[in-house]
């Protein structure tokens, strides 16, 4: 796919949009009129925090965690939970997960769920990160599902089976598992897929990508509201395809460029004062009834 | 006196010949690839990786027999290799960037 044909299938979005789908069609509202709905509950996405991350696109990314953890919670309401939707560390460096842990602990709310980016498991495939966030997954190994008021939450792992040459993969074991999990939900559960790699084809040439990821995408099909969030690309971006709809998260740490805008996708390196324009966390606002999953984008500036 | 002048000649020629036939066994990591992206030394040839990027790469061999950490920019990373075959490698952050050493 060229970059033409990519920006058609695209849909790009504005700081301070809102993409609500209601009854299955997505609409762009303002964050007033979205605020103004209400919510049965909210959540949080945080992602990418890149603990020990030096590098010139972001000299002080331990600032902007510090700014991000603000910002979660400066929400008008409280996120019932948070969801670190991977590269919580920048490489595994030493200590990194500890160093995340005692900055995390600030953030106002219940529960912060962990799936791994491929810098936290690619140098022991998973080892340290395992014995630290695995606890409460699936046989420990990093995926899991939980239920929240009425909405079926699934967190998938697709740095494991990092393919060389290919990008993300979850591997069969895994998509044998997510087949169960989704076979046991009715049609009408509004589901919430979380990953790190982005599921759909973003960008394979930049391993922007999920290898097997097509796979669970179909199995999504059959229900009537999807929300498939991820991280890992750095940059805000949505595409909507029938009932599922994909939203990239920023990262509190480095922004990277849009898909083939560069020559490779490493950090940006932008002026000191857009840097924050391109960090953040965002809000997800369920209101039953109404099918609605408002994602709500909270820049650092 | 002549004889061992040409001794002399003849072993400049063969370090030469080998130096010209093989790369340093150097491999620079530039805007996400390994430079070069084959690499042929003797055996008992010790590689050095440089990350020349801005981004975090690995140099991690397919079967995980070795592994550098994640290597900032100006890092290096060396690895001997004492056994003669085709060894890919790959970034374990960039799965994409992959590469092989030819030890003879």
């Amino acid at each position: 796919m060229d970059r033409r044909r990519f920006m058609q299938c695209m849909a790009w979005a504005g700081t301070g949009l809102v993409w609500a789908a209601r009854g299955g069609v997505l609409s762009a509202t303002t964050l007033d009129t979205a605020m103004a709905a209400g919510a049965d509950f909210t959540f949080a996405q945080i992602s990418d925090t890149h603990v020990g991350f030096g590098g010139d696109a972001n000299r002080d990314a331990a600032g902007t965690l510090r700014e991000s953890i603000d910002a979660l919670n400066a929400l008008d309401t409280r996120p019932a939970f948070v969801l670190h939707t991977g590269d919580l560390s920048h490489g595994q460096k030493a200590g990194a997960f500890d160093t995340l842990a005692e900055s995390l602990k600030a953030v106002k709310t219940e529960k912060i769920f962990y799936i791994p980016g491929e810098h936290d498991v690619a140098l022991d495939q998973g080892k340290e990160y395992l014995a630290r966030y695995g606890a409460d997954t699936y046989e420990g190994r990093g995926y899991r599902s939980f239920d929240y008021r009425g909405v079926h939450f699934v967190g998938l792992v697709n740095v494991l089976a990092y393919k060389p040459g290919v990008g993300g993969a979850l591997g069969d074991e895994q998509l044998a598992w997510i087949r169960r999990d989704l076979e046991a939900q009715s049609a009408s559960t509004p589901i919430v897929v979380f990953s790190h790699v982005p599921l759909w084809a973003v960008y394979p040439s930049w391993g922007w990508t999920t290898a097997d990821g097509e796979q669970v995408i179909t199995m999504l099909r059959r229900f009537g509201s999807v929300t498939v969030l991820n991280g890992h690309i750095h940059q805000v971006l949505q595409k909507v395809d029938g009932n599922v709809t994909f939203h990239s998260a920023r990262s509190t740490a480095f922004p990277q460029p849009a898909p083939g805008a560069a020559p490779n996708p490493g950090p940006l390196k932008v002026e000191a004062g857009q840097l924050r324009q391109l960090l953040g966390v965002r809000e997800v606002r369920y209101t039953e009834g109404s099918r609605a999953l408002a994602v709500v984008e909270r820049p650092l500036a | 006196m002549i004889r061992s002048l040409k001794t002399v000649t003849l072993v400049a020629t063969l370090a030469f010949a080998t130096l010209g036939e093989a790369a340093p066994p150097r491999v620079q990591i530039k805007e996400f690839k390994f430079v070069p992206a084959q690499l042929s030394v003797p055996v008992g040839t010790t590689v050095t990786w440089t990350n020349g990027d801005d981004e975090a790469h690995t140099v991690t061999a397919m079967d995980r027999a070795y592994t550098s950490t994640a290597m900032e920019h100006a890092e290096s990373f060396a690895h001997r290799f004492n056994a003669p075959g085709t060894y890919t490698y790959f970034c374990a952050l960039h799965p994409h960037m992959t590469a092989t050493v030819v030890v003879r």
